[in-house]
């Protein structure tokens, strides 16, 4: 427990150069690259919140698939040079005003509300997550692979050859 | 000193204002996702803490629903500006401002 602020600080720090560096980051790849570390820090700051389950599948689907699947994306789709090409932001002073404000304003609004401090034992295993899930949001769970289906036939209708058949 | 929940929303918040940042600052559509990408993080970010520091166990739940989302909106996403890029020859936003089919 007494590992737990440095640790803290520690997945802190990754993920917000990620985040930066994600943002700000004129290569694209690298950009990507960046948004991989700020979800690896992420996983941590889950496994850090007692949510095993979710630090599992924050790296197994975000950091193996999305980054992949975004890299792909990202080579597919350049026509010159992928790796060195340029990305020009659109106006950032105005960007950075309006996501800096909006900061402010959060952080106005956590500073001021009274928070639930429950620092006691927490059970938030795997079991717990999975008897949660498939008890009382059955209902949810089985919409959601619904959706994950749909989304799975739109996106190989979309990306789909039309003049290959 | 043990973080509270107060540090963990306020780093939520920072990585969702930079995903905002990265979304409305980027003409490159990869990138608008990559920023995208960065907002649910954050949100996902807050849901954990606050199953940690309420004590219950649904808002797991629900960040694992929001997760599964994000997952398939990127999906669709990719399909879309792969689609973008066959039609224009480039992915940048401003060349899709005008849909004529």
């Amino acid at each position: 427990m007494s590992l737990m602020p440095y640790a803290f600080g520690g997945l802190t720090a990754v993920v917000l150069v990620g985040s930066i560096f994600a943002a700000s980051s004129q290569n694209l790849v690298r950009s990507v690259l960046w948004l991989g570390a700020a979800l690896i820090g992420t996983a941590g700051l889950f496994a850090l919140l007692n949510a095993p389950f979710l630090a599992g599948i924050q790296l197994s689907l975000y950091t193996g698939g999305i980054i992949t699947l975004m890299l792909f994306g990202v080579m597919l789709t350049d026509r010159e040079h992928a790796v060195t090409r340029q990305n020009p932001s659109l106006n950032p002073l105005g960007a950075l005003l309006v996501a800096g404000t909006f900061f402010a304003l959060l952080a106005s609004a956590i500073m001021n509300t009274e928070l639930p401090m429950h620092m006691g034992d927490f059970n938030g295993s795997t079991q717990a997550v999975g008897l949660n899930l498939l008890q009382e949001h059955l209902l949810a769970f089985e919409a959601l692979s619904f959706l994950l289906l749909a989304a799975m036939v739109g996106a190989i209708v979309l990306a789909r050859r039309r003049d290959a058949e | 000193m043990i973080p509270t929940l107060q540090s963990y929303l306020l780093l939520g918040s920072g990585i969702f204002c930079l995903g905002l940042f990265a979304a409305l600052s980027r003409r490159n559509a990869v990138g608008l996702l990559v920023g995208i990408e960065l907002m649910a993080n954050g949100v996902n970010l807050n849901l954990v803490a606050f199953s940690r520091f309420t004590g219950l166990i649904d808002y797991q739940v629900f960040a694992l629903f929001s997760i599964a989302l994000t997952v398939a909106e990127v999906v669709v996403g990719l399909a879309i500006v792969i689609l973008i890029f066959r039609h224009h020859r480039g992915i940048d936003t401003d060349l899709v401002s005008e849909f004529e089919g």
